[in-house]
């Protein structure tokens, strides 16, 4: 590796962020598609808004401290919080019997109801009693998904990103999406193709999340968010979101109607406009480069170091397996079915979240890299292991009369002859490693698919964005083609040649 | 060179049953014997190729002494010692594929003897003049014949300066006139006073060149002799339907 490369990937795991205990707020949220709670700016992707990152500012100032945001997948949030990777997470968040089991809440900072979302042609879908028999799509573990489950008939597509949701109700998948009143606003009425049905229903009230014993922090947000009410910051806040709602009045014992304008609802709806023709479509595009460059170069950094990893633990392991001790051996092999039989996925998770339980705590960066290099150890061993058959018996024999030791013998004899037999294999490996990496999106790190969810989600645009991340893999995957066959060339195999002596 | 009662068994079976020879430095030794004699087993013992289960074998001032039980570490560095006076040549060339002629010569020298670069370069390419290969020495081996091959093989033994040069069928992989350019090294080898034990299967090869000829059969040297005494007059019924086979 390149003196410069090298220099850049340490860079890139010295900034990521690893747990600290400094000063700023740490808060956390998922900002991929996540209108108009906290989401990057459509018209400035390098800017965070929303409704409540603009609360969480107005928190933190309220506290005199500083903001840290950490980006974290949905799934991860409340897992992440008790493992102290921040210290509140802000993302409307319901405050539900369940969820108080696992965490801390301050009182509510923003009240809703659930709207039914249906296509502009449906008649009579308008209440929840209407939707029997129907198939509904809602977000997974929220009030609306278990008033739908009261219903049996109900069949229930549960999502991850309400963006989904509402993609598959256009496209006639779903009969109609029950979702907050703020996620209807935003993604449901602007939708020329699509309508709100009926009345308001039930209520849903949101708070910050803290880790359970942190009183002392919920006690000082509690008294921001008080003084947020009385002074009308918060009116101030959800009027300019078009989000101020007759349950807030009642909340906050706050009736007055300030002339406030929705600046932030029409800055959204202007940037998310659909957009005519391929010139301003073209510029959008042009727009995702910086992103899309950040996404490519985390996936790029995460897979190569990770190769490194799996190559030279792979090639431990299959000289441990075939020239060890008997336990050795037995160790290898245990380590390799262990990991070749359990999910990358779970493996990831496992070590971000697990292992600080025993005391190992690791950034993100470090976490995936292990986790992806460790994975494809197991199955790297497995090709140097066939690699290292099929250099011939007389090879070693050769190297011992030649009074090398047997250390030598696999060093310079052995070893180079069985790596250059598995290259084609592991170029192969290597480009579905560079695709495998994607799943370090769920510890945190923003790489080339996480950057299409967002970018996607955000613009409605799963094709034209689709096409974009489709290129940079291929164009990342492209080096280690060439490089696979540059060294194949240098090295010249030309066993296969032999036969003919 | 000694070898004295060297003894193998393989599966419970014995393959060599005490087999004694004295060698004298400058001999050329050539080693004859039906297919299963243990003829390879005895040259491989020699420098612990394959590991005796008793006897001793004694080359140039390094003596190994094996009565039974476990190869140990210390009886490893022993042989270790060992093979730094003894080369040997291999019936499949056995030449590193991955790297050039050249390489192939200089590996050891650098690897093992820790001799700078340079110098080994100019001793390897010294050498495989010598074998009349200066030619190809940046070339792979899987482009040369398998005579040129067998040639580089054997320069590659000589870089490491050996007392002994152990050949295990060298030429039974080659074509007549291919085998003829080997034998002619040895030959030159001969002449310059090395110390060579040759197991073979080629007769003529063996009356011609060898300072004296040892017929094995069934794990045991029959008969050792000059081989015009050997070939002509064979002492042991065993020898002679051995030669009236091969002849």
């Amino acid at each position: 590796m390149k003196p410069g490369l090298m220099a850049l990937l340490l860079a890139l795991v010295m900034f990521l962020p690893v747990a600290s205990h400094a000063a700023p707020l740490r808060w956390a949220s998922d900002a991929e598609a996540n209108v108009p709670f906290v989401f990057h700016d459509p018209a400035d992707q390098s800017r965070l808004t929303g409704y409540e990152y603009e609360i969480a500012q107005a928190i933190a100032r309220r506290l005199g401290r500083q903001t840290q945001f950490v980006q974290n997948d949905w799934d991860g949030l409340i897992p992440g919080l008790q493992r102290g990777l921040y210290d509140m997470v802000i993302d409307g968040i319901e405050i539900t019997p369940e969820h108080e089991q696992g965490v801390l809440f301050s009182r509510p900072y923003y009240m809703t109801t659930e709207r039914i979302t249906v296509r502009r042609d449906q008649q009579g879908l308008d209440t929840l009693a209407a939707l029997h028999g129907h198939v509904v799509g809602t977000l997974k573990d929220t009030t609306a998904e278990r008033m739908l489950q009261a219903d049996p008939s109900i069949r229930i597509r549960a999502y991850e990103e309400e963006t989904n949701a509402y993609t598959d109700l256009k496209n006639g998948r779903l009969d109609a999406v029950l979702l907050d009143g703020t996620i209807a606003l935003y993604y449901g009425s602007p939708d020329p193709d699509l309508k709100l049905a009926g009345a308001p229903i039930g209520q849903v009230a949101y708070g910050v999340a803290f880790a359970q014993g942190n009183s002392v922090l919920r006690d000082q947000v509690n008294a921001a968010l008080d003084g947020m009410m009385r002074d009308g910051e918060l009116h101030r806040i959800l009027a300019r979101w078009k989000l101020w709602t007759p349950a807030m009045a009642a909340l906050t014992g706050d009736a007055s109607t300030p002339e406030i304008a929705p600046e932030a609802w029409d800055h959204y709806r202007a940037a998310t406009a659909p957009t005519a023709g391929w010139g301003a479509r073209f510029d959008r595009y042009v727009s995702f480069l910086p992103l899309l460059l950040h996404g490519a170069l985390l996936t790029f950094a995460v897979s190569a170091c990770a190769m490194v990893l799996a190559v030279g633990l792979g090639l431990a392991l299959a000289l441990m397996r075939r020239y060890g001790p008997r336990w050795l051996g037995a160790l290898a092999t245990l380590y390799v079915e262990i990991v070749r039989g359990t999910p990358l996925l779970i493996q990831i998770l496992f070590i971000f979240y697990a292992l600080p339980g025993i005391g190992l705590r690791l950034s993100p960066f470090v976490a995936g890299v292990l986790a992806l290099g460790m994975n494809y150890a197991a199955y790297e061993a497995e090709n140097y292991r066939a690699g290292l058959q099929s250099v011939a018996r007389g090879q070693i024999e050769a190297a011992i009369a030649l009074n090398m030791t047997h250390f030598q013998a696999l060093r310079f004899v052995v070893v180079p002859q069985a790596v250059r037999m598995v290259i084609p294999v592991m170029t192969n490996d290597f480009i579905s490693l560079l695709k495998d990496s994607s799943l370090v999106s769920v510890i945190t790190l923003t790489e080339l698919s996480q950057t299409y969810v967002r970018l996607s989600s955000t613009y409605y645009d799963y094709f034209g964005t689709g096409l974009l991340i489709g290129v940079a893999y291929l164009l990342l995957g492209l080096p280690f083609v060439r490089l696979a066959r540059l060294a194949e060339a240098r090295f010249h195999t030309g066993r296969q040649r032999q036969g003919h002596i | 060179m000694r070898a004295d009662q060297v003894r193998k068994m393989f599966d419970g079976h014995a393959v060599l049953r005490g087999i004694s020879l004295d060698v004298t430095r400058g001999e050329l030794i050539s080693i004859i014997g039906p297919s299963g004699c243990g003829k390879s087993t005895f040259l491989r013992c020699l420098n612990f190729l394959e590991i005796p289960d008793s006897g001793t074998v004694d080359i140039a001032g390094v003596t190994i002494t094996r009565t039974g039980g476990r190869w140990t570490r210390q009886e490893e560095d022993a042989a270790h010692r060992l093979r730094a006076h003894v080369g040997m040549v291999f019936q499949s060339f056995n030449l590193f594929p991955h790297r050039t002629v050249l390489d192939n010569v200089m590996l050891a020298p650098v690897r093992v003897k820790r001799m700078p670069a340079d110098e080994a370069r100019a001793e390897a390419l010294a050498l495989l003049d010598k074998v009349g290969l200066s030619a190809m020495a940046t070339r792979y081996p899987d482009t040369l014949s398998g005579g040129q091959q067998q040639r580089a093989a054997i320069a590659r033994a000589l870089a490491m300066r050996p007392d002994v040069m152990l050949y295990d069928e060298p030429t039974s992989a080659l074509d007549p006139e291919l085998a003829e350019e080997v034998l002619s090294v040895m030959r030159t080898l001969d002449n310059e006073g090395m110390t060579q034990l040759v197991v073979t299967h080629d007769m003529r090869f063996a009356r011609a060149a060898s300072d004296r000829v040892v017929f094995m059969d069934g794990g045991e040297i029959v008969e050792a002799d000059d081989p015009d005494r050997l070939f002509v007059a064979p002492e042991d019924a065993r020898t002679r339907r051995f030669l009236r086979s091969v002849l």
